[in-house]
């Protein structure tokens, strides 16, 4: 694997990179220190510099996340960068820049890391931040007639009630009604000044084709005939992709030369929800945003407001979040190779194997927590409850059927035999199978070092050789306590990328085998410290916790002023994030194959549009 | 050889398909929806075909198992208060509630004005709840339980889906057939927690005759 800086970095360096950088940049950095903060401040006209620096000089080469925040009383946006580098083990390294609200701009990171590419479109988009020098500054959730920049502190939404919840109107004179009647259709929008639907000119598409218009800035290395080009839209409706996501891509003749994702189809805005939900009120809405992994996303959102209140959750709990976790990754694991050969025209067969093993997986969770897939189970110091007795309930209404399954045993029956079983199943249906070798080999090949630049994470970075999982490179939980490998494989093509899922369900059973005789070993004992209170206050500062979530990184990134609400409530999206390669993925292969890239690379719509 | 990992894929497909009658025969070639094989065939240890044919067969679902909520009012043959409601209106569950989808009025006696224990109107927006289950977690009076009934689709969503009180009221008795387990363990704890603010306030007063 190549490594970004010419020089190895001398173990002082990477042991206190602040320093460095302060040393290096004494008038451009400081120490940010507000209360409960932490990280740089960086100038903002030396940004790109600091940035290189980081990168080539301290080995911060992935760009985790890009976050960015209105401090509407103090007048400015901040941007707040977390990097860290694969081969650093440790929380990331965070440093931030900050720019006047009346005229926000700042310096595009994508000539350091083109992996900041969607999330400084989606600054801009949402919060009005000019990023200079990007090359297709365009909204990216939003569409373009729209109003205004959500996020910012003094937007409203037009079924704005109060700024935070829990809303006066609802107790104790709470006379009910629909906000449809209260605001009828029509009036739910807000348009800009001026803006009227006659003769408006869709000019957020024009731009998106000009977009195409320009050329790669990596050349493909495919040999042109002089050809006219073909614009082709697939989806936003399409099959294939897995939701409301449409690419756009110029064709010369089968080849793709560009690809552009356009996003937003299910965009509900999800962080200003989440800033009028107090911190309570935002677990059950983590679980729509991966709605596969619902446990997962619960996990890291825990970890997070746990984090910032310093609160400790018992073993038991632990272990419980761990098994939950685990075999979340192991269902949605099965269900992105099922989907992937359902893309592939391989209708239905496989994956309905694998749904039908998943479906196991999902009656645990809804005996434990009360629902199949929004699950809702943690709390800031534990779980909802305990492991449940029996999976399986009375028989109520005509038709029910009971089942009798004690809880301990059928989870034995399921990590012991049942889904080592149906791994090897799957592994002897597919991993073999000439046309699949044929449709996935050397498919969307993703070299290491373009893998990191592009901030991808999960599967898809390993499945190209890095071995680089949350797990184990800043480890939360009790993953530090148990025993397993990071899988990679080498080759970064699709193939790879459907093996190493087998690989992590394989890996994913063995640290079940780990958790089953603990948890029958803490029977009984707590599975959530601390008060179960509805009022919960969070002390001011802000904290990114993230987390190894099965198709990626996993973040959350709070910012507290005190109260019982968050101040910022960013989420840091996998699937989101791993779409910056799609088009370099694609680009040189036939429209059949952007099917299978992204079909490679799992996404979820819940989490991709937020 | 070409072609050999697909043969291998299609054996596979066809052990699937055997499985099934051979399951069928090792339970006794009874039909499918036979109770006791139910367990089996739904299990971890099943195999072969997995389908259960809704709606005629139903799985049942777990006691924890969350639809929309309703509220708890006594029985019918309550000797004191039959059909009173265990609310109290102290708001908690539309102050936890996420959506904001639970309305309530606060009762007032109609002489004093004063606030009483008892919702005076009590709706829930069921278009908007998302079945988080909080309302009956932080319940302090265990009077909303969410519900287990699921199949409630409906011709009109613009007046048929704000629920009412007396729409989302439920006796005591049906939670303890959906639920029994927790309900009886909800029980136990309510006793408990008489017992011991008995005891308290039965310590009180005799502190009150030492201190006299
Ligand atoms: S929390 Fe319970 S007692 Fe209080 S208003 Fe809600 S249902 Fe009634
Ligand atoms: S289940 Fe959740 S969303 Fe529904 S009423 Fe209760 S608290 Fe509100």
């Amino acid at each position: 694997m190549t490594e970004t800086s010419p020089e190895p970095v001398p173990r002082s360096v990477l042991s206190d990179p602040t320093r460095f950088l302060q040393e290096k940049f004494t008038d451009a950095v400081r120490l940010d220190e507000r209360e409960g903060y932490s990280g740089l401040i960086v100038d903002s006209d030396r940004l790109v510099e600091v940035a290189q620096s980081l990168r080539d000089d301290l080995g911060f080469t992935l760009l985790a996340d890009a976050s960015y925040v209105d401090y509407l009383e103090d007048g400015f946006f901040e941007m707040v960068y977390h990097v860290s580098s694969p081969h650093r083990v440790g929380p990331p390294m965070v440093f931030k820049a900050q720019t006047p609200r009346d005229e926000a701009a700042l310096p595009s990171l994508i000539p350091v890391w083109p992996g900041a590419d969607f999330q400084e479109r989606e600054a801009w988009d949402l919060m009005g931040i000019r990023f200079e020098g990007h090359p297709d500054l365009r909204r990216i959730f939003m569409w373009e007639g729209f109003d205004g920049h959500p996020l910012r502190k003094d937007w409203r939404e037009p079924y704005y009630e109060e700024e935070q919840k829990p809303f006066g109107s609802r107790w104790p004179e709470g006379h009910a009604g629909r906000a449809k009647d209260r605001i009828p259709y029509g009036m739910n929008v807000q348009y800009p000044g001026g803006f009227t639907l006659d003769g408006w000119r869709t000019e957020g598409e024009e731009s998106l084709y000009e977009a195409l218009d320009t050329p790669l800035t990596q050349e493909p290395g495919i040999h042109r005939i002089k050809t006219d080009e073909l614009v082709v839209n697939l989806g936003p409706q399409h099959p294939s992709t897995h939701g409301v996501f449409r690419m756009v891509v110029t064709l010369d003749g089968e080849t793709i030369t560009r690809l552009k994702p356009v996003f937003g189809y299910l965009h509900r805005n999800h962080e200003k929800i989440g800033e009028r939900n107090t911190y309570l009120q935002n677990m059950p809405y983590t679980d729509r945003l991966d709605y596969f992994n619902s446990m997962s996303n619960n996990l890291a959102y825990a970890i997070t407001v746990e984090k910032m209140l310093g609160q400790e959750v018992s073993e038991r709990a632990e272990l419980i979040r761990v098994l939950m976790a685990e075999l979340s990754r192991i269902q949605n694991h099965y269900a992105a190779i099922g989907f992937l050969l359902n893309d592939l025209g391989a209708f239905f067969t496989p994956v309905l194997y694998a749904l039908k093993e998943r479906e196991l997986i999902l009656d645990l969770f809804e005996a434990a927590s009360g629902s199949r897939m929004m699950c809702n189970y943690m709390r800031f110091g534990g779980c909802a409850y305990d492991l449940p007795s029996q999976v399986g309930g009375p028989a109520i209404r005509p038709g029910d059927r009971e089942r009798v399954l004690d809880t301990m045993t059928f989870i034995e029956d399921i990590v012991y035999e049942r889904l080592p079983r149906a791994t090897d199943e799957i592994d002897h249906l597919l991993s073999e199978n000439e046309v699949l070798l044929t449709r996935l080999k050397g498919v969307g090949v993703l070299p290491p070092e373009r893998a990191i630049a592009h901030s991808i994470t999960g599967p898809v970075l390993r499945a190209s050789g890095v071995p680089y999982d949350l797990r184990r490179m800043d480890p939360y939980s009790i993953y530090n306590e148990l025993d397993f490998k990071v899988i990679i494989r080498e080759n970064g093509d699709a193939y790879d990328r459907y093996l190493i899922r087998l690989d992590e369900v394989r890996e994913s059973l063995r640290i079940l085998e780990q958790v089953i005789p603990r948890l029958q070993a803490t029977e009984g004992q707590d599975f959530w410290l601390g008060k179960r209170t509805y009022t919960i206050r969070v002390p001011q500062g802000e904290h990114y916790g993230h987390a190894e979530n099965p198709k990626g990184e996993l973040g959350f990134y709070l910012v507290s002023d005190g109260s019982a609400n968050p101040y910022r409530y960013h989420v840091r999206a996998p699937s989101f994030i791993n779409l910056s390669a799609l088009e370099e993925m694609c680009v040189g292969h036939t429209v059949a194959d952007i099917v299978v890239v992204l079909g490679s690379i799992d996404i979820v719509l819940g989490e991709v549009d937020r | 050889m070409y072609g050999l990992g697909i043969l291998r894929g299609l054996g596979i497909t066809l052990r699937h398909f055997v499985e099934t009658y051979v399951e069928d025969i090792r339970a006794g070639l009874k039909h499918y929806g036979a109770d006791e094989v139910f367990s089996m065939r739904q299990g971890a240890q099943a195999k072969g075909l997995f389908t259960v044919e809704y709606p005629e067969e139903k799985i049942a679902v777990p006691e924890r198992f969350r639809y929309i909520p309703f509220l708890v009012v006594n029985d019918e043959d309550h000797p004191d208060a039959p059909g009173e409601p265990w609310c109290t209106s102290c708001g908690i569950c539309a102050k936890v509630c996420p959506p904001q989808c639970i309305w309530i009025v606060r009762g007032s006696d109609p002489e004093t004005g004063r606030p009483v224990p008892q919702p005076e109107a009590f709706t829930i927006d069921i278009d908007i709840c998302m079945n988080c289950g909080y309302c009956a977690e932080y319940c302090p009076f265990d009077a909303i339980k969410m519900d287990h009934d699921y199949e409630i689709a409906s011709y009109d969503r613009t007046t048929a889906h704000l629920y009412n009180f007396d729409k989302l009221a439920r006796p005591l008795s049906y939670w303890q057939r959906i639920a029994p387990t927790r309900a009886e363990a909800e029980r136990l704890e309510r006793e408990a927690k008489e017992a011991a603010k008995a005891a308290r306030a039965k310590g009180k007063q005799q502190g009150l005759d030492i201190v006299r």
